[in-house]
């Protein structure tokens, strides 16, 4: 380990404590050892945090970027070999940290007190068993700064200090019972809860809905203003765009391009760079690709527009719930035209995978009907409907949960074709082999079982699998939202190349409104088991009649290189959390 | 969603007490419908079966018999009659011991009590001290803790005994060799009993933890400066504790049932006793009383688990009746 017990740092460092860097990175690599010889993931990185600013670490998953974040609080794994010229932090009353080399003990000692950790998804990122009060006390109580007495009046002063309303009533709750937002909030306050200048948010918004996104962004953008550095893990430029002041894009394990957001936004240099930001799907790139160059066919329309493949008539689903029953959907009505792609967007539980569910007859309609070619569909007994599954086939998130695990892949796409009549063995095996084709992988992969592919090579089964019956119809229900930004990007190439190639109508689901409005020809925009807004995209985006798609509107990330120079990203402004007291380090 | 059952309103624990106390009441009165049905489904004269044999009465007995069960009653007279007794726990006179079936019971309570307390805390702590120390580790003690938890699993539980009392009794002579009262005569078979116990316990808390420590919540824990030993304690260990309990429960269940073998070998009387005995001698009175002890023990366990449940698991409280 090079720089293990180096030179102490020079007094001098100590005097200029504003403009010392929070952390300096140089020439960091880790490695795994590997079937041959160690597997270099990260390969000599170097950067540096101001205190108030924020670096974005961007780059797809695989490039090293996690990896990268854990090291510096030496939980990159029992197994990882980390190497450095210096891993420094400025700790509390500007002590110089020397990280390389650390035992146990002294990296415990900056854990959470020097270096504030997000991940993604508060919902298993806090203990589910634990009060929010108890999970943001932690840091407090195992680093000894405050009195017992005194940690619940700093827990609420955290609460309330990244926005969160009642403090003292949300203390007491557990992680399940926050709205997916108050509970991302409460995992920020945990990390705060040491006061540590350093913040480290890996994905701290992937899983949530933009306008939450963008409220949780802003809490992170006051912290910054306050005074602490902040390291942003991301896969997704639009997010870097809303709060970095430095952007630094990671590919296989190095730093290929870095430098102020605003310029490496507005002049990417590199060409991943060029292709991370191509890949971002919103109004700008309907009519292109957005995995490669060149513009994207137009739809050969079907002769007759006017005539709907589906239709939903005044659609009304209760459930029944502890406490009352729930209105999923209260009377939604739409029509699909053949060949077209129909966008439903809103927010998590406004309905819309209800929608989708009875839109392929799985979920029963207390009201109202589903016709699919002007015929009866959900009302048909499941017998008669039975012949015509095919036709409508679905893709979801995830699709790991709907294969079995034991299955290859071969199984997992000759299942539907065993349920056609009169296909030989052999026949199955040669239309497999045609569906990995058309989906863009190698045949090789047939032998392969779903756990060892990655996310986006399991949405490509899935999708093979749905083609299989060779429907007209394909509901997908958020199909790339577990993807980062790149894979989304071909995987939604990949679906509208098969739609303009076998001219097949898709009723995509999202709570993405950038994949939306790239994929859609019309939409509806759902919320509270209502459609507020119907129409084709481009008129509901331009003039947005309902205020709650304006917010939906507002709340989307938009990238300088492509947008008009008016609506380049502006930064986020002070949210409510900067309004409330106590928002500086106490250090 | 804001607001746990219990703090909705008032009554509704008391709704839940009753509710509780239903459950209990209808597991028993199945149970006793159970040894009833047993009963009459057995061919031959009701008396020979309730006493055990031909002629073992005399007349003078055989009639207060008839009358005591109302065998010259309806059958639907007969079973009220029946379940009624049960459920006040009034099972009628032991053949054999010439006893209340309630006395012999209580009697034989409590060395059962003792050596099924004293062998579930020894396995509660011998399973929590191997899981907590070996999860998630891949070192030597690991692997020789997971050793011995098989060789225990795959051994017999008598053997153990014996093994127990040729050391410690005949060679060392710290404990009696068999029978006795008070604590130095519980240590051997306590500890004979709960071996296995404790390894069953220990391999489903090592899961339970492993599952627990691969969580991302694990890793924001020791993202907080949290140590290793008050992640598994704090955390870990009350994720582990869900499937721990209930089987804890069920082994808990079984050793008040009686532990036949371990009795034996010990010498001691108890549950496991009395039930060989009352099968041996077609004692039907006893046999009764203690088919509904089980049930009686079973169901109590199976509600404080669930009771355990909530505590442990919040999310589990929304769901509660």
């Amino acid at each position: 380990m090079t720089g293990a017990g180096a030179d102490p740092r020079d007094p001098v460092l100590r005097e200029e404590a504003r403009s010392t860097p929070v952390l300096a990175v140089e020439g960091l690599h880790v490695a795994f050892p590997g079937r041959s010889g160690p597997d270099e993931v990260v390969r000599g990185i170097s950067f540096t945090i101001r205190p108030g600013e924020v670096l974005a670490l961007v780059g797809e998953s695989g490039s090293g970027k996690s990896v990268t974040a854990r090291a510096l609080v030496g939980l990159a794994g029992a197994r990882a070999r980390i190497r450095a010229e210096a891993l420094r932090l400025t700790g509390h009353e500007g002590r110089a940290l020397d990280l390389l080399g650390l035992s146990e003990r002294r990296w415990r000692a900056v854990r959470g007190r020097q270096v504030g950790f997000v991940l993604q998804d508060a919902l298993v990122s806090l203990d589910p068993l634990r009060r929010i009060g108890q999970e943001v006390a932690e840091p407090i109580l195992a680093h000894r700064l405050l009195p017992r007495d005194a940690v619940a009046g700093e827990v609420q002063a955290l609460l309330a200090r990244v926005g969160i309303p009642d403090p003292a009533i949300r203390a007491a709750q557990y992680p399940h019972e926050l709205s997916g937002g108050l509970r991302q909030r409460a995992l920020i306050a945990s990390a705060l809860a040491g006061r540590p200048r350093l913040l480290i948010a890996d994905e701290p918004t992937t899983a949530l809905d933009v306008t939450i996104q963008r409220q949780i962004l802003a809490v992170f953008a006051d912290l910054a203003r306050a005074g602490h550095g902040l390291l942003l893990i991301t896969h997704d430029l639009a997010v870097a765009a809303q709060v970095a002041d430095t952007i630094a894009v990671m590919q296989h394990g190095a730093i290929v391009e870095a430098g102020p957001a605003r310029a490496v936004l507005a002049d990417p240099r590199h060409a991943y760079t060029r292709r991370l930001l191509a890949a971002v799907p919103g109004p700008e790139t309907r009519q292109s690709w957005l995995s490669r160059a060149g513009p994207r066919p137009e739809r050969a329309r079907d002769p007759r527009p006017a005539e709907p493949i589906l239709e939903v008539r005044d659609v009304a689903v209760r459930f029944s719930r502890p406490g009352g029953a729930v209105d999923a959907l209260a009377g939604v009505s739409l029509r699909v035209r053949q060949g077209e792609t129909f966008g439903i967007v809103g927010e998590s539980g406004s309905g819309k995978t209800t929608l989708g569910r009875v839109v392929l007859a799985l979920q029963r309609a207390d009201r109202g009907e589903v016709l699919f070619e002007g015929r009866p569909w959900s009302t048909l007994p499941e017998r008669s409907r039975r012949p015509l599954r095919p036709r409508i086939q679905t893709i979801v998130q995830d699709p790991l949960g709907s294969f079995d695990p034991r299955d290859t892949v071969r199984r997992i796409l000759e299942q539907p074709l065993r349920l056609q009549p009169g296909l030989a063995a052999g026949q199955r095996a040669a239309r497999a082999a045609e569906l990995m084709a058309l989906v863009g992988l190698p045949r090789e992969m047939l032998a392969r079982r779903p756990r060892t592919l990655s996310g986006g090579q399991r949405q490509r089964v899935a999708i093979a699998q749905a083609l299989a019956g060779q429907p007209d119809l394909l509901v997908c229900d958020e199909p790339v939202s577990a993807l980062d930004v790149t894979t989304q990007a071909q995987i939604l190439d990949l679906l509208a190349d098969l739609q303009h190639r076998f001219g097949l109508t898709l009723l995509l689901i999202s709570h993405d409104l950038g994949v939306i409005q790239h994929m859609s020809d019309r939409v509806a925009v759902m919320k509270d088991g209502r459609i507020v807004e119907t129409g084709p995209v481009e008129d509901i985006f331009a003039a947005p009649a309902d205020s709650y798609t304006r917010r939906l509107l507002a709340a989307l990330p938009a990238l300088p290189a492509r947008a008009a120079p008016d609506a380049a990203a502006e930064p986020i402004g002070p949210s409510d959390a900067a309004r409330a007291p106590g928002l500086e380090i106490h250090a | 969603m804001p607001g746990s059952p219990r703090s909705r309103t008032a009554p509704a624990g008391l709704v839940v007490a009753l509710q509780r106390l239903g459950v209990i009441l209808s597991v028993l009165w199945a149970a006793a419908t159970i040894a009833f049905v047993a009963i009459k489904a057995i061919p031959g004269d009701p008396v020979a079966i309730l006493t055990g044999g031909e002629n073992v009465v005399d007349a003078a007995e055989r009639a207060a018999l008839v009358a005591r069960y109302g065998l010259d009653q309806p059958l639907a007279v007969q079973y009220a009659r029946y379940v009624a007794h049960a459920l006040a726990g009034d099972f009628g006179q032991s053949y054999q011991y010439r006893l209340p079936v309630i006395t012999v019971i209580a009697e034989a309570a409590g060395p059962t009590l003792q050596l099924a307390g004293a062998a579930m805390v020894l396995a509660l702590g011998l399973g929590l001290a191997s899981a907590l120390v070996s999860a998630g580790r891949r070192g030597w003690l690991r692997g020789v803790l997971s050793g011995l938890e098989l060789v225990v699993l795959s051994t017999p539980v008598y053997w153990f005994g014996l093994l127990l009392i040729v050391l410690f009794s005949f060679t060392l002579g710290w404990f009696p060799i068999i029978g006795g009262d008070g604590i130095p005569a519980l240590v051997l078979p306590a500890v004979a009993l709960s071996l296995p116990l404790a390894a069953l316990l220990a391999q489903v808390l090592r899961d339970g933890l492993e599952e627990a420590l691969a969580q991302p919540f694990a890793l924001t824990i020791r993202m907080r400066g949290v140590g290793e030993a008050a992640l598994r304690l704090r955390h870990a260990l009350r994720h582990a504790a869900l499937a721990a309990s209930t089987l804890a429960g069920t082994l808990f269940a079984g050793v008040l049932g009686g532990s036949i073998l371990t009795e034996t070998v010990f010498g001691r009387s108890g549950i496991g006793q009395i039930t060989i005995q009352a099968i041996r001698t077609r004692d039907m009175p006893l046999l009764l009383g203690l088919v509904m002890l089980s049930a009686l023990a079973s169901v109590l366990i199976n509600l404080s688990l669930d009771a355990l449940y909530r505590r442990i698991d919040p999310r589990l409280r929304r769901a509660a009746p």
